[in-house]
């Protein structure tokens, strides 16, 4: 562009600020109508992604609700709030399911895992993390059954004290090159026992449930 | 660095070609963009999907920037052109979000990063600027195109080496059809840790800088070969 032409009202300030808000303005309102316009898919596809998250850890014969409906909010030991989902055999509770944190060697380790009514563990999956590709990853159940070892424990067996990796004097198998990640899951998932335990009454008795409307879609608040 | 682009009346296409795929290519001979390049070639699937989503940022904004050209003045220019570069991001973003979700679940991290990948506003700044609408969108393409090749050829060279494997989950990507490009290189391949770390994507990329130097000394003496020859046969 030449410059010897521009027109002298640009070397204003206030052009230029009116030209810097206009373009603010002008983004800010794009940006709303793609908000707008992607919102309700993206809610969508979370929702599957977590249904089926769920559904790899809870057998779908035991229950007869939809897993998303109606989620409890309780207190972990942190004082953080834990969204429980209830698997519902009419209003008796068959099992439920809550995301724990562990801390690996890079960064948090979510996972998500089902304990049933008697506080025996259905299964336990890594949803995501960063560890070391080949070495630590190994806690994904695509890559190995290390996780499916967790299947059918409790509090109670092995003992608490046990619940950590072979180093540590525990149970678990830690991997050969990597310790710290299994030493995070497994805590991980003894605190979710822990809060199982701390919560039983709240967790396990009957759900109340609203009959308001049946087909109503579940969404989470916007 | 030759990002010196000169106007002239007419459009040199064959030349912006050339330049974005293989002269002025954004990684082998501008060497930039490699915090996503470095961040995303684990495996060739990975970097075709990050190159393609940039590509698509890199046509808009060339288009964009030289729409608004004649109105922004030099001096105020830079933050409007990143702010432009920055709502096609968060625009992509979504987009893929809700209707590449899979994809999305892979590259979700590294979409952020593309606002930072400064050959967008080199681009923006040394070419669209100055240029029409048409072959600042060219550009666009021809800059991402060969940010594309560069992201691929690195992400298969690292995925080969590194796991055995070349295109795994290409269809996440390109839908069941092109499955066929899923090919197992090495069989029973115990992998090779470094190559898909990030230390391994520096070395990869320091072999192809290196292989791009040896084809270009190649090409340059071959030129000189016929043009000494051509001024013998003269003599």
């Amino acid at each position: 562009m030449s410059h010897a032409a521009e027109p002298s009202y640009r070397q204003r300030i206030g052009y230029q600020a009116g030209l810097l808000g206009g373009s603010t303005l002008l983004a800010a309102a794009l940006l709303v109508m793609g908000d707008m316009a992607t919102r309700d898919t993206i809610e969508l596809r979370r929702a599957e992604d977590l249904k089926a998250s769920l559904s790899q850890v809870i057998p779908p014969a035991i229950h007869d609700n939809d897993l998303l409906a109606q989620p409890l909010t309780l207190e972990n030991a942190d004082g953080e709030p834990v969204t429980v989902y209830r698997a519902l055999d009419g209003v008796q509770v068959k099992a439920v399911a809550y995301r724990i944190i562990g801390i690996g060697y890079a960064g948090e380790i979510e996972s998500i895992m089902a304990v049933d009514a008697k506080g025996r563990i259905l299964g336990v999956r890594v949803l995501s993390h960063a560890e070391t590709p080949g070495l630590g990853d190994k806690i994904e159940v695509a890559k190995d059954d290390w996780i499916l070892a967790f299947n059918g424990l409790s509090l109670g067996d092995p003992p608490a004290e046990r619940w950590a990796v072979k180093k540590d004097g525990g149970d678990f198998d830690q991997f050969s090159g990597a310790t710290i990640t299994p030493r995070g899951v497994v805590g991980s998932i003894r605190r979710g026992l822990e809060f199982f335990e701390s919560h039983r009454e709240a967790l396990t008795s009957p759900a109340q449930i609203t009959k308001a409307d049946p087909d109503a879609p579940v969404r989470s608040q916007p | 660095m030759s990002k010196d682009t000169e106007t002239k009346p007419k459009t040199q296409w064959g030349r912006i070609a050339s330049d974005g795929f293989w002269n002025n290519n954004v990684v082998f001979a501008q060497s930039l963009a490699l915090c996503p390049l470095l961040a995303v070639t684990g495996t060739a699937t990975n970097g075709l999907g990050m190159g393609l989503a940039t590509t698509v940022v890199m046509i808009a904004s060339g288009l964009l920037v030289a729409l608004i050209r004649g109105q922004v003045t030099p001096e105020v220019r830079i933050p409007i052109f990143i702010l432009v570069i920055a709502v096609l991001v968060t625009l992509v973003d979504l987009g893929m979000n809700a209707w590449l979700h899979d994809l999305h679940k892979v590259l979700g991290l590294f979409i952020p990063l593309i606002v930072t990948n400064c050959a967008i506003l080199g681009r923006a700044e040394s070419f669209a600027s100055r240029n029409p609408v048409l072959p600042s969108a060219f550009d666009g393409l021809m800059m991402g195109v060969g940010f594309t090749f560069a992201l691929v050829m690195l992400g298969g060279l690292r995925e080969i080496i590194g796991s055995g494997t070349l295109f795994a989950n290409a269809s996440l990507l390109l839908g069941e059809g092109m499955s066929f490009l899923e090919v197992t290189i090495i069989p029973e391949y115990r992998g090779f840790l470094l190559a898909i770390l990030p230390p391994g994507g520096f070395i990869a990329l320091g072999f192809m800088l290196a292989a791009k130097r040896l084809i270009d000394a190649r090409i340059a003496e071959v030129k000189r070969r016929s043009a000494e020859s051509g001024t013998e046969a003269l003599a």
